[in-house]
């Protein structure tokens, strides 16, 4: 019809102003780069041609550094330990919290909601208390300090992670699922290995991996349970009060931020393809 | 009656679940006993206990009394795994890490078939349920339709003696649902294997089953073949559940040659066959029937024993047939279908005082035993 006028095209409104986008991209940035320069700071300084005992100026490129990544004995052994008591622990960890957040998640049981609670306190109660309490519990039964009790230690705060990230998976199970594996012939344990840990492995592998990082960056606690045996983190705190940190330290830092970015890509990616 | 015996047989089934203390009675003593090769639904108004019931055959739930037997062997007790009944979920519930090729051979790895012989049985079942060449799908590539398939076929390809779906198509368009239960009788008569159906649908019980159980609040209403149930509703709920049925009541005025007679007025009355000694003068009678059943006109018909008067207070024309809602003069009100075939107008019009007839075969005393 002719009468009618032409509607001008409706503009798509945009949900902010531009200086609220701009307020929200500056501070976006903000952030990620508080959070990142530290990082970056260590990374670059493992690449830093200095001399003398003191890596706090920056004085040209080198990879020298890389060539003698494990020239040092007293770091390398404390790596050792960190990386052994950080599987160990992470194993344990993740098969004992894998079966408490199936519990949490799937059945109703006498003293659900107790330990609920208590996986939240390991989580949020502060790490020097922890430290201490253990540290006194082994005191008293006469423990010796050593490797056991700091992996006791790592197994205890990290199950609670392992617990919570399967249990929130398993909630979102359909449990006709393993009702149909049972259906079709499946026993007990078959349907389990076949059909309920494929579906909640992302869970167990977010725990696992959790589980790891907060065990092998672990200070606090560690320091308290660990008797003779010196970690990595616990023995760069001593490095630096008899003076300076070498910047082989800064290597494997970056060893591990790198591992770490990659254990993430891998978990992500097959994710996806689980999603897919 | 043949005396082989019933493929499964339900005796006495009661099942009570304790749910913040209260104690619910889902399922309220029911006896059934399905035949060998029966398309047999389980029909009724959601909660009623269909799902219950049939959780209990497949063993997911153990009755709180009563005892679930198939072929005659009691296996209440026995474990889902040990059980040789399979069930299609209404969720479907396939394996979402698997393959649809993994997904169908679940079953007989399960009973430790050889390799080729799996292959060769999964592809047979791909085929039957027109899968071919989707087997290295993951079920989240599937349409729903698709899903519903490989469901079946999961449960199909081990040959169970029978097989129990729980509202297998409710997830799925009209469409879709229509072609997949001729899917389904289709499967049903080239497998020939007990099916166990749930639906809550009428329509899809009344086209495919052999016989249907109607169930309410926890216990079976009427147990039997389609045209009994929609013609011979036994229960007031019944006769309410299953198509559009008419309800009258009135006191018997006299029991001849074992029909009640209800008279409304002069003229106006109502046969329904009743059983000797049931019902005496004087006592009321309630009674359906089917709405094509009856015959709508302007004056008073010859011939039929069963007539009454009525005033059309609504008129809803539906291309093939045409909807009347009459108010009857002692205050009923019903509907009357009728087919658009022959006549070109319709037969009255809003506020049109008319007659309606039937015979009195059509008439179905409500409670009577069948
Ligand atoms: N595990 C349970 N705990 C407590 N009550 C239950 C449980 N399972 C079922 N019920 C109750 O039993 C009754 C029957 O449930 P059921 O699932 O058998 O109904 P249904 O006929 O399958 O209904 P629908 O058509 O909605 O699937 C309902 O009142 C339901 O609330
Ligand atoms: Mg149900």
């Amino acid at each position: 019809m002719s009468t009618l006028t032409p509607q001008a095209p409706v503009k798509a409104q945009k949900p902010r102003g531009k200086l609220g986008d701009r307020l929200l991209f500056g501070y976006t940035w903000a952030v990620i780069i508080w959070l990142c320069l530290p990082i970056g700071v260590m990374i670059l300084f493992g690449f830093n041609d200095y001399h003398g005992k003191y890596n706090t100026q920056w004085h040209g490129f080198t990879l020298k550094w890389y060539q003698h990544a494990f020239a040092l004995p007293e770091v390398n052994n404390a790596m050792k330990a960190s990386l052994i008591i950080a599987v160990i622990s992470t194993v344990l960890a993740t098969a004992l919290g894998t079966l408490i957040g199936l519990a949490l998640g799937r059945y109703r049981f006498k003293g659900q909601g107790f330990t609920n609670l208590v996986q939240f306190a390991a989580i949020s109660s502060p790490e020097i208390v922890m430290g201490m309490s253990l540290l006194a519990f082994f005191v008293q039964l006469g423990f010796p300090l050593g490797y056991v009790t700091i992996i006791i230690a790592h197994v205890m705060f990290s199950l609670s992670f392992v617990a919570v990230t399967v249990r929130s998976r398993v909630l979102t199970l359909d449990r006709s699922v393993e009702e149909a594996a049972k259906d079709l012939g499946a026993g007990g344990w078959t349907t389990f290995r076949l059909v309920t840990l494929p579906m909640i492995m992302p869970g167990v592998t977010a725990g696992a991996l959790l589980s790891f990082a907060i065990s092998i960056d672990d200070f606090v606690v560690t320091n308290f349970t660990a008797g003779t045996v010196t970690t990595f983190p616990v023995d760069i705190y001593g490095l630096q009060g008899r003076g300076g940190i070498p910047a082989q330290v800064n290597v494997m830092g970056t060893f591990i931020f790198v591992g770490g970015l990659l254990l993430a890509a891998i978990n992500a990616l097959a994710s996806r393809r689980r999603d897919a | 009656m043949t005396d082989t015996l019933p493929a499964i047989e339900l005796v006495g089934i009661v099942k009570s679940f304790t749910s913040h203390g209260e104690i619910v009675q889902a399922v309220k003593g029911v006896d059934m006993k399905i035949a060998e090769g029966e398309f047999f639904s389980m029909l009724g108004p959601s909660g009623c206990g269909k799902t219950t019931t049939m959780r209990m055959i497949a063993g997911f739930d153990e009755p709180t009394a009563g005892e679930v037997y198939l072929h005659g062997n009691n296996v209440t007790g026995v474990p889902p795994n040990k059980r040789d009944v399979n069930m299609v979920f209404q969720s479907y519930a396939l394996f979402p890490h698997m393959s649809v090729f993994e997904n169908i051979a679940f079953g007989l790895n399960r009973k430790g078939i050889a390799k080729d012989e799996v292959t060769r049985r999964v592809g047979e079942m791909l085929d039957i349920v027109d899968l071919g060449g989707r087997e290295k799908r993951k079920p989240k590539e599937l349409s729903g339709g698709q899903q519903q398939r490989v469901a079946l076929a999961r449960a199909l390809v081990n040959k169970p003696r029978a097989l129990l779906l729980d509202e297998p198509l409710a997830a799925l368009d009209l469409k879709l649902r229509q072609a997949m239960q001729v899917e389904l009788k289709r499967i049903q008569r080239e497998v020939g294997i007990t099916f166990v159906f749930v639906t809550h649908d009428q329509g899809e019980a009344l086209t495919m089953s052999d016989r249907i159980a109607v169930m309410s609040n926890g216990v079976v209403e009427q147990l039997g073949t389609p045209r009994e149930i929609y013609e011979r509703p036994a229960t007031k709920f019944v006769a309410g559940f299953i198509g559009t049925s008419n309800l009258l009541s009135g006191t018997v005025s006299e029991v001849i040659d074992g029909h009640a007679v209800i008279a409304y007025g002069p003229e106006e009355r109502v046969l329904v066959a009743v059983q000797n000694g049931q019902v005496i003068a004087g006592s009321e009678v309630e009674l359906t029937v089917r709405p094509e059943k009856m015959e709508l006109s302007a004056n008073a018909p010859h011939g039929t024993d069963c007539a009454v008067r009525g005033t059309v207070t609504e008129v809803v024309y539906l291309g093939t047939s045409t909807n009347y809602n009459v108010r009857t003069s002692s205050g009923a009100d019903v509907v009357v279908f009728t087919q658009n075939a022959t006549s070109a107008d319709d037969l009255a019009v809003r506020g049109d005082s008319i007659w309606l007839s039937w015979e009195p075969r059509h008439s179905y005393a409500i409670g009577a035993p069948s």
